[in-house]
């Protein structure tokens, strides 16, 4: 017996690390492509015949890499940021305040859920260019500053917080918004660290909204400048380049992922289970 | 001594009652929140909807937007594409997901590797992922037709054939979004009550009848979420499509509009051709096909299981 289960481990271990072998084989590929020359892609070949760092000197020296990177950071950092408050401010009234309205209120953004953005960037676009909004960072970030989905998610996590809590802190003289943020948010940590992972990571890796939002090279995202750059016209692609740019674009989320892995596991499944 | 929730409740406020002051709380928590959903989310879809019976540069209602999308052969081919798309990726990315998760669950050692490796593909720009692809699927230098000639297979065309085009972006998605399925499969796996199991051995039920009878319809409710979101997700497939496909003097969707989904054609129209009123008539298109879809699934897959 002890020795059959072995035998199913074993083959079942095999089986996962063929699977961790084609997962991963483009991550590689994406490592070894950048530090290739443009001749090493003429032919195949599996290595590089020597390292080259042009494709790199490329994107830090001749494109405006680092400015899409930091728009991209200020672009996920404020939506987030804004997203967590109003989130689990709207999933507090929402879930707390037993007052007429509030349910019609829930059902209003809740149905909110079914529209899908390809359906708005059109408004949105229209919206944005009389308002002198595109092209702009609060034009990239606007449309994500609340998502109906996180609202929801801090809704269901708000109505675990305990009433005795919070009107104890009522006794204690505390104001509501007070109550809200010293006494409910603390309580549901785990469910805002969740959406908080969640909604940066929607954010960074954002395309659809950003590509058209933004009209002028040094206000792309990284995804789009990314793309926009490598589907122009260089007198044909230049794979290390981009595939430097992808490298450089994929690695500091695998590092924050490895240090934050169950953090993000934990929390992308507990929304998945909730949700 | 703390008075009950129901006294405190019964304090007169500054001639107010509470329950006047409470509501005007919760309003004003929610007035922002309230705000934004309608005139960022509510207003634009009737926006769209308005603009879709409407034409450029002229006044007045017409249905014309929508004659017309009845009449484009390109646009039923993006909607023919976007259902093989649903078809082929969602099935096969919650088999292989489920797959991954029994054994991942099954094996005692390395669980957190696997699984951190398996998810990794998801939380990884699709921008850049899809670039990568595109590097390897190249029919002439691509590593995947060098991993082909090993095993004496003829190289493909990939993304360059109008056959296979659509296929080996389905295989990108796939490869993208069967670690997420796995990880909410686990955790659908870890909430079946372990005493389930047990019953099922003390009756004698082997492995194949324990999945089928336990497993199975507990994890339900995780299958019904992933089907659902995984369809509205490859309902909207955009980015994939748009860096896989296109370049300078190609647009995206080839070859022949092979790729071509509804959202890229809607993008297209809107902003290559700059007819907003056509593209909003497909986005009208689109959100009720979503809706339709989601409502139809549901009622299939939403199975009630007693216990």
């Amino acid at each position: 017996m002890k020795r059959k289960f072995d035998v199913v481990a074993l083959t079942l271990h095999m089986v996962l690390w063929i699977g961790v072998v084609i997962v991963s084989l483009p991550f590689v590929w994406m490592l070894l492509s950048s530090v290739k020359s443009l001749p090493d892609f003429y032919t195949f070949s599996f290595f590089p015949h020597s390292i080259d760092w042009s494709g790199y000197l490329y994107v830090f020296q001749q494109t405006n890499y680092l400015r899409w990177y930091l728009n991209s950071l200020i672009v996920a950092v404020c939506v987030t940021t804004s997203g967590l408050v109003f989130d689990s401010l709207a999933g507090y009234a929402l879930a707390k305040y037993k007052v007429p309205g509030v349910t019609a209120v829930f059902l209003l953004i809740l149905s909110t859920l079914m529209i899908p953005t390809e359906m708005l960037v059109i408004p949105w676009y229209v919206m944005g260019s009389q308002l002198n909004w595109i092209d702009t960072f609060w034009g990239v970030m606007f449309p994500g500053m609340m998502e109906a989905f996180g609202v929801f998610l801090m809704r269901q996590f708000m109505l675990g917080v305990p009433n005795d809590l919070l009107d104890a802190a009522r006794i204690d003289g505390l104001s509501e918004f007070k109550i809200w943020w010293r006494v409910a948010m603390p309580q549901v940590k785990l469910a805002l660290s969740a959406l908080g992972i969640l909604t940066f990571l929607g954010n960074w890796n954002a395309y659809l909204w950003p590509v058209i939002a933004t009209t002028t090279d040094p206000m792309r995202t990284l995804p789009v400048g990314i793309s926009l750059y490598a589907s122009a016209d260089n007198g044909g692609i230049q794979w290390n380049t981009i595939m430097g740019m992808s490298t450089l674009a994929v690695i500091p989320i695998i590092i924050v992922f490895l240090v934050f892995q169950r953090r993000i596991v934990e929390g992308i499944a507990l929304t998945g289970v909730k949700g | 001594m703390t008075p009950t929730p129901v006294s405190v409740s019964q304090l007169p406020l500054r001639g107010v009652t509470l329950r006047t002051r409470r509501t005007l709380t919760a309003y004003s928590f929610l007035l922002i929140p309230l705000l934004f959903f309608v005139c960022i989310r509510i207003a634009p879809m009737i926006y769209a909807f308005a603009m879709s019976f409407t034409e450029q540069n002229e006044s007045g209602f017409t249905l014309s937007n929508y004659q017309q999308l009845i009449h484009d052969g390109t646009f039923w081919r993006a909607a023919l594409n976007t259902l093989l798309y649903v078809v082929i990726t969602v099935p096969l990315q919650m088999a292989i997901g489920l797959c991954i998760a029994l054994a991942v669950e099954r094996v005692q050692s390395l669980r957190w590797f696997y699984r951190m490796v398996y998810f990794l593909p998801y939380i990884t720009s699709t921008v850049a992922v899809s670039w990568v692809w595109r590097l390897m699927y190249d029919a002439n230098t691509g590593l995947l037709n060098e991993v082909l000639s090993w095993f004496h297979i003829p190289p493909q065309g990939w993304l360059s054939s109008p056959s296979q085009a659509l296929v080996s972006v389905s295989i990108v998605m796939i490869w993208q979004a069967a670690g997420f399925n796995m990880l909410i499969l686990l955790a659908g796996l870890k909430a079946v009550p372990r005493h389930f199991y047990e019953a099922a051995q003390l009756d004698g039920a082997g492995k194949w009848n324990t999945f089928w009878r336990v497993t199975w319809p507990l994890l339900n409710p995780t299958i019904v979420f992933l089907a659902v979101t995984g369809v509205i997700t490859a309902l909207q497939t955009f980015t994939q499509i748009e860096n896989l496909t296109a370049s300078s003097g190609q647009e995206a969707g080839g070859p022949l509009h092979s790729t071509l989904s509804v959202v890229v054609y809607m993008y297209d129209s809107a902003f290559s051709n700059f007819n907003l009123q056509y593209a909003s008539a497909i986005a009208v298109f689109l959100f009720l096909f979503i809706l339709l879809v989601t409502v139809l699934q549901l009622r299939v897959l939403n199975k009630a299981y007693e216990y």
